[in-house]
């Protein structure tokens, strides 16, 4: 047999039948197999039976490895290398097949067999070749694949843990957030500390949450709250305690041991307490609250919040958790703080709300009971002066007559008496003024030479009806004039002297002017009394000295108070008011000086001492003085010539007087008698008019009104000025009502209607101290000589009748 | 007689008139100056004039049977006011007690009061009329007529 012949080829060939060939081997398989035939195989032949077998199952395989390849690379949706899968497909299809064939060259075989046997492992071997070069390209690729694929798998778990820390975060963060929220929501401090324990108790889980507080001597803590326990008994602990000191000592939230004496809140027991973990949190005292220093403050006070995780848990502190707890600390210190501020906002406001109410109160009283003084006062200053004025007239016209020695004791003890009254009045009206603070210095430049000696001549006659002496030393450095409100001086030093020539029985008064130095300014009796020397100003110092009953060094200081007499016995013969000097030294103080009297005590005489900020003038910067109206530096007339003036009087003298008044200012006067020839004359050139309101049956008030219809609607009419003998308020009243701009006494000084004239001609009105209505003029008393004559008057009685 | 004598009597003259004539008389000095150097004798003049007249229609309206006095009391308030405005206050004062007796219609002490203010108002003319002859005088004599603060 041809076939058995083989020694290499599994599959001979034959000639003859190539199906009869498989046939054949299979046939000689299946002998082999069941064995029941002997083999006659040699054993080269059994070499290449199982070479055959095994080209035969290689074949096999070759062929189905592409078809897994191709299976399986269908299934996934990524590869990339499907060429490559072709050509591998292709090398293994064609390995295969080479075994395949490899089974006919068993066997003798044809010509034919042996060429596509040839062709088969030629391709087989370009193929394999190629793909062993091409895979060189390749395996590396793929190999990074997996790296890439590799650190991929890393990236994504780091992503994860990531991912979890995250969200972890965001976690806390939602629960912090909820916490202040729910802190923050409520500004009662106590709702503050119990909402902080619950939600912290609730978020981390904890067994138990206290809160220490220091107490009010800060040696130490005190539990206020816990999340347990509803009203925790006062526990305390000392402040010192080395672990309250480590958790005092940084801003983070620090472990503590369970046995440690703040956190040992429940009864000891069985179980395995969790971990305990305290935190800081930073009180804020209002007094070292500095919007700056936040949040180093000099001054720290904490309280101590201790958390408790349960215990019998294997739970532990995660960094987290910590870092949560110190954020709701921080959060808490600052709800705590608001709290504190808007409390003491509160009280604050509470307290000013009360104050308010008072102070309302009490402006309200204030202020009525000065109106109500002002009221009394304008009308008892009318109604006073009235009747005085005419027992003044009629006891002085009484005292004329010829009267029988008793009769004329009595009148001039009338006289006396009444003019002491109108003396009491009129200081009291003037006090009332001064004190009102609504009386202004009438500065004006003035020779103080003619000052002194108008002093001493008027105080000479009745210090000679005395057999008294009176001496006026004048130091040279005195300037010849100055500036200052020249009446009050008068006033000052005239009742200062009066005292003086008063309180003497023999002897005499001596009177010495100087200007103050520095040294000799300041009065150890008078710490408060500052003068300042400037270039503007000098102080004049005037000593008074008399040889008279003295004054005891005690009653000194009640001199100056209102209404005190120091002599009760000789109360009655003392004939002062008792507020001649408060009135003194009121108006010293107006003129920023000082007045005191020195005594060595009763029958050693005494001196009356003042001192007056007088200005110089030409130096002085006269926007600085008080003015109620300006005055030029010296005395010259303010220039009024050529205004145009109109004057309404039907008293002839008066009329006259009026006039030659206004010429004398320089003005251009028309003079008319009647109501209706005013208003026919007043022309748009007069810028004043004066108008007698005394006439009767002539209705002055109408014809203001109709001067006021001529000229309606310009802004450059004349200005209506009222002239009247009368003092009330209603004539006051009525003249301002028909829109006249001042209200004026008559009979007017040539001063008076100067500064009338020179405030009108400013403002466009009279200013309240320009009008004359405080009645003052009406017994002509502010006028200083008549003031003195009233005085001297008194004294003369007084001396006459033997006091 | 030499000026400063006449001066000097001048000066004590009206140093005693303090009683008759108050600060207002002083006032109207202050007004006579170059421009006006009759002024006071102007004003002096015409205020006799003026109460000569009142004073006759006074004497009348109170002769009358039937006295008005609201007529009397206007007469007696325009008396009030030149005296007033000439400074002769013990006219002025005689004329607020005639207004208050005019006021209660006591026809018998209005007239008493009239012979009072008559009597007041001739001695302050007097007086003023001898302050005039010496102001005369001392012109005459070249002098100057001292003004009363000086």
């Amino acid at each position: 047999m041809p076939w058995l012949g083989k020694v290499n080829g599994v599959i001979a060939v034959s000639k003859l039948s190539k199906r009869r060939t498989n046939k054949a081997l299979v046939v000689h398989i299946r002998m082999e197999l069941c064995n029941c035939i002997e083999p006659p195989w040699p054993a080269d032949e059994l070499l290449m039976k199982y070479q055959y077998i095994s080209d035969f199952f290689i074949a096999l395989a070759y062929f189905s490895i592409p078809l897994e390849l191709i299976y399986f690379v269908k299934k996934s949706a990524v590869f990339p290398y499907r060429w490559v899968l072709v050509q591998f497909g292709a090398f293994i299809v064609l390995c295969g097949a080479t075994h395949l064939i490899n089974l006919w060259t068993f066997t003798m075989h044809t010509r034919t067999v042996a060429v596509v046997m040839t062709t088969a492992k030629i391709l087989t071997a370009v193929v394999s070749c190629a793909t062993a070069l091409m895979l060189v390209h390749i395996i590396p690729d793929l190999l990074s694949v997996k790296t890439r694929e590799l650190f991929l798998k890393n990236k994504a778990a780091e992503l994860d843990r990531e991912m979890g820390l995250i969200r972890t975060q965001e976690e806390t963060g939602r629960h912090v957030r909820m916490l202040t929220h729910e802190i923050r929501s409520t500004l009662d401090r106590h709702t503050i500390l119990k909402t902080t324990l619950v939600e912290l108790g609730r978020t981390l889980g904890l067994e138990e949450c206290a809160l220490w507080m220091p107490t009010r001597s800060g040696l130490e803590l005190q539990l206020s709250y816990t999340l347990r326990h509803q009203n925790p008994v006062g526990f305390t602990v000392p402040i010192q305690l080395p672990v309250i000191n480590q958790v005092f000592n940084t801003s983070r939230a620090v472990k503590i041991s369970p046995n440690s004496p703040v956190a040992r809140l429940r009864p000891v027991g069985k179980y395995m307490p969790g971990e305990v973990v305290a935190v800081r949190v930073p009180l804020l005292h209002l007094n070292n609250f500095q919007i700056h220093d936040w949040p180093e403050l000099s001054t720290k006070r904490y309280a101590l919040m201790v958390l408790m995780l349960p215990s019998d848990s294997a739970r532990q502190w995660h960094v987290h958790e910590l870092e949560l707890v110190e954020v709701v600390a921080d959060q808490v210190a600052v709800a705590l703080s608001h709290a504190a501020i808007l409390e003491e906002s509160m009280r604050a406001r509470d307290l000013l709300m009360e104050q308010n109410v008072a102070l309302d109160l009490a402006r309200r009283e204030a202020e009525t009971a000065v109106r109500a003084r002002n009221d009394f006062l304008a009308v008892m200053n009318h109604e006073m002066r009235t009747p005085m004025h005419a027992i003044i007239a009629l006891s002085s016209l009484l005292q004329e007559t010829e009267l029988m020695p008793e009769q004329r004791l009595m009148v001039e003890t009338i006289l006396k008496s009444s003019n002491l009254l109108a003396t009491l009045i009129n200081d009291v009206l003037d006090l009332s003024r001064l004190e009102d603070g609504s009386l202004q210095l009438e500065m004006g430049t003035f020779s103080l030479h003619s000052l002194f000696r108008e002093a001493l001549n008027l105080i000479k006659p009745i210090a000679s009806v005395k057999r008294l002496y009176v001496t006026l030393s004048m130091s040279p450095d005195l300037p010849e004039y100055a500036v200052g409100d020249e009446k009050r001086l008068m006033q000052v030093l005239l009742n200062v002297v009066g005292n003086a020539v008063k309180f003497t029985k023999e002897g005499g008064i001596s009177i010495a002017a100087f200007v103050a130095k520095s040294d000799s300014l300041r009065d150890p009796r008078a710490p408060e009394f500052f003068p300042i020397p400037s270039d503007n100003h000098f102080y004049l110092r005037i000593e008074v000295k008399d040889t008279g009953s003295g004054i005891n060094p005690q009653d000194i200081p009640k001199l100056f108070m209102k209404f005190v007499q120091s002599q009760p016995l000789a109360a009655k013969n003392s004939g002062g008011s008792g507020l001649g000097l408060a009135i003194c030294k009121r108006f010293v103080n107006l003129m920023e000086g000082h007045i005191w009297i020195e005594s060595e005590g009763i029958g050693r005489g005494a001196t009356a001492i003042f001192i007056v900020k007088l200005g110089i003038p030409g130096r002085l910067n006269e926007s600085k003085l008080q003015f109620v109206h300006k005055v030029p530096g010296n005395q010259v007339k303010p220039n009024f010539s050529g205004l145009k003036v109109v004057v309404m009087d039907d008293n002839s003298v008066g009329r006259m007087v009026t006039k030659g008044l206004l010429v004398h200012l320089g003005c251009d006067v028309l003079a008319v008698a009647s109501g209706e020839d005013c208003v026919r004359a007043v022309s748009q050139e007069h810028k004043v008019v004066f108008l007698d309101v005394s006439i009767p049956g002539v209705d002055s008030f109408e014809v203001a009104v109709r001067i006021h219809e001529k000229f309606s609607k310009r802004p450059d009419r004349p200005i209506i000025v009222a002239l009247t003998g009368n003092t009330d308020r209603t004539t006051k009243e009525n003249c301002l009502r028909v829109g006249m701009k001042g209200v004026i006494l008559k009979p007017v000084s040539l001063d008076k209607m100067r500064n009338v004239l020179s405030d009108l001609l400013e403002h466009g009105y009279l200013s309240e101290s320009q009008m004359t209505i405080t009645g003052h003029e009406v017994v002509k008393m502010t006028c200083s000589e008549d003031e003195v004559v009233r005085m001297l008057l008194v004294h003369a009685q007084e001396y006459k009748l033997g006091l | 007689m030499e000026v400063d004598q006449l001066q000097r009597s001048f000066l004590e003259y009206t140093n005693s008139l303090f009683r008759f004539l108050d600060g207002q008389f002083g006032q109207l000095q202050l007004l006579q100056d170059e421009s006006n150097p009759e002024f006071v004798f102007e004003v002096v003049s015409l205020f006799f004039e003026d109460s000569e007249r009142i004073l006759n229609d006074l004497t009348l309206a109170l002769d009358q049977q039937n006295v008005d006095f609201k007529k009397i009391d206007a007469h007696v308030h325009q008396f009030k006011g030149s005296s007033s405005s000439i400074g002769a206050q013990r006219v002025r004062n005689a004329c607020i007690a005639f207004r208050n007796f005019c006021e209660g219609q006591n026809v018998e002490a209005c007239r008493r009061c009239l012979q009072q203010v008559k009597q007041e108002y001739l001695l302050v003319k007097t007086k003023l009329e001898a302050l005039l002859r010496l102001e005369q005088q001392i012109l005459a004599a070249g002098g100057v007529i001292p003004m009363l603060d000086s």
